[in-house]
C-alpha cells in the first residue's frame, strides 16, 4: 500500500474529489510529522503510538570494513502498535 | 497528542472541511492501513516511513516466578521504519549537507 492507495480509499469511501483527498492525506501525515518534530507523542487509538526518543552517541562498526565509527546523538521515532492491533498482527 | 487533537489540528489547516469530515477521513486512513497490514501488505508512505510485518521466531521463555519453561509460538510484529527526509528533519539535517 502506498500513499496513492490511501488517497484512493479516501476518494472512494468519503467521496472527496481526488485532488482534495490527496491534499488532506498529505496534511494528515504532515501534521503528525510536525508534532513529532516538536517532540510530542502521537497516540491513535486502535492503531498505535509514535514516540520520539533521544539517543546518545555510541560506537558503531561498519560491518564490511569493521571500521569503528561514532554514531552521532540523534532523535528517533519509535512506533508501538496498540494492544488491539498487536494482537491481530500476531495472528496474521 | 491524541486522535481527537490530531483531528482538530488538521481541521485548522483545511479551510473547507468540518471536524466531522476530517474525523471520517482520518478514520478511513488508519482503518485502511490496518486492513493492509492484516493482509500482510507493506505500507510505504513517502516522506514519512514504512510499516511492515516482521516474523518473530518461536522461543522458549521462562516464568521468572516459578522458573517454569514454556514454549512461545512464532508470531508477527509490526515494525515502523522512519523515512529518510523525516529522519533528517527530526535531526535538523539539511538536505544540502
Amino acid at each position: 500500500m502506498t500513499k496513492a492507495d490511501i488517497v484512493q480509499l479516501v476518494f472512494e469511501k468519503v467521496g472527496l474529489p481526488r485532488s482534495e483527498a490527496h491534499e488532506i492525506v498529505e496534511t494528515v501525515f504532515d501534521t503528525i510529522k510536525k508534532t513529532l518534530i516538536d517532540g510530542e507523542t502521537i497516540k491513535i487509538s486502535g492503531f498505535g503510538t509514535f514516540t520520539v526518543r533521544k539517543k546518545g552517541s555510541r560506537i558503531g562498526r561498519n560491518p564490511k570494513t569493521k571500521e569503528e565509527v561514532e554514531i552521532t546523538p540523534r532523535r528517533v521515532v519509535t512506533f508501538r502498535a496498540s494492544d488491539y492491533l498487536k494482537e491481530l498482527v500476531e495472528k496474521t | 497528542m491524541t486522535k481527537s487533537m490530531l483531528i482538530e489540528k488538521v481541521t485548522e489547516r483545511m479551510d473547507d472541511f468540518t471536524k466531522k469530515q476530517v474525523e471520517a477521513i482520518i478514520d478511513t486512513i488508519f482503518d485502511g492501513m490496518k486492513d493492509a497490514i492484516l493482509r500482510g501488505e507493506k505500507i510505504e508512505i513517502r516522506g514519512f516511513g514504512n510499516f511492515r510485518l516482521k516474523q518473530r521466531n518461536a522461543k522458549t521463555a521462562r516464568n521468572p516466578k516459578t522458573g517454569e519453561k514454556l514454549q512461545v509460538p512464532p508470531k508477527n510484529a509490526l515494525h515502523f521504519k522512519i523515512g529518510k527526509p523525516f529522519h533528517n528533519a527530526l535531526n535538523s539535517i539539511s538536505r544540502d549537507v
